[in-house]
């Protein structure tokens, strides 16, 4: 069965729900632990939402010192499917495997809604399921979800196609080019503000017109992330 | 004790400086247009501080205490005790200088 590892810091919030979108997703959820040098074999990395070390310093910032992300690093870095989620998606960014930085949302707020998003390129590990331009409801909950970029690595991303998701009706916290989630040049790496572990299990997610909280976009990333993995194989 | 300034950077919208300027105009008629709000670390060091001293606190500095995406480090200067008793002697008088 395909491992997936999620990794747990000191004050991550959302490790268990991850893992429990994983084994949603038809593969088994290693939890993995900050200071461990050790990603025990897993095939893909998840980096969960949540507060690490109290985002303390910066958002991410300490917890991208943790000693298995050396090893999440190299592993990225020969190709290993990571995808980073909210403060994971901090963590990638402050480790530099993704561009750009992640500051206070620009009405100062934390805010939490079920957010609409589109799939702008469905090129990565993490978004192969999905097609172009196709829609998607997750939650978002977050204090410093603003993407920020220089007009270069902005250019960049835009011209490269490496803007996987984009904010649709609301930009919820100010980010340039309503970016909501960027991957690296190969495709495996992967971060994102919102959550798509809070959309994977009906009576759990998002309001839809067909029922209450039934909304279970979220789940396609996972699978995608298997996807990817078996054609591998 | 060496004491590094880290602010975000200029061209960035800086949230909490616009929200701290908002109180600051809701006590009344000010004089201040301008809030940025940034960060002060003090380090302290075991013995003198030497320029390798110096040198290891630039590079932490410029690759942790700062994040140059969204962060310029905008001093790095010492402070000795001397500097940090003269300042309890003039709360304790009064004075400012």
């Amino acid at each position: 069965m395909t491992r997936i590892g999620v990794v747990t810091f000191p004050g991550s919030l959302d490790d268990r729900d991850a893992q429990r979108a994983v084994r949603i997703a038809g593969a088994e959820a290693v939890p993995l632990w900050h200071a461990d040098h050790d990603l025990q074999g897993v095939d893909a990395v998840v980096l969960p939402g949540g507060f690490s070390y109290g985002d303390y310093l910066r958002c991410g910032a300490i917890a991208a010192q943790a000693a298995i992300m050396r090893e999440v690093v190299d592993a990225a870095n020969a190709g290993m499917p990571v995808l980073g989620i909210c403060n994971g998606f901090q963590i990638l960014v402050e480790a530099q495997l993704l561009p750009g930085g992640l500051i206070r949302n620009d009405h100062g707020s934390f805010i939490c809604r079920d957010q609409r998003l589109r799939v702008e390129h469905a090129d990565t590990a993490w978004t192969n399921d999905f097609a172009v331009g196709e829609e998607l409801v997750i939650p978002l909950k977050n204090g410093e979800g603003g993407y920020i970029a220089t007009d270069e690595t902005l250019r960049e991303l835009e011209g490269e196609g490496r803007v996987v998701f984009r904010y649709l009706d609301v930009n919820p916290n100010g980010s340039m080019n309503d970016i909501a989630g960027v991957t690296n040049a190969r495709g495996n790496v992967v971060g994102l503000m919102p959550h798509p572990e809070h959309a994977v299990e009906p009576g759990f997610g998002p309001d839809t017109d067909a029922a209450m909280r039934s909304g279970v976009d979220g789940l396609r990333l996972f699978k995608s992330a298997l996807t990817s993995l078996l054609a591998r194989a | 004790m060496i004491v590094v300034e880290v602010m975000p950077k200029p061209e960035l919208l800086d949230p909490a400086g616009k929200a701290t300027l908002g109180a600051i105009n809701r006590l009344g008629p000010s004089a201040i247009e301008g809030v940025r709000i940034g960060k002060r670390f003090e380090l302290t060091v075991d013995g003198p501080v030497t320029d390798a001293v110096l040198a290891e606190v630039r590079t932490l500095a410029e690759d942790l205490l700062s994040n140059a995406v969204i962060e310029d480090v905008v001093s790095i200067h010492l402070r000795s005790s001397e500097d940090l008793l003269d300042e309890l002697d003039e709360g304790a008088s009064g004075e400012t200088r």
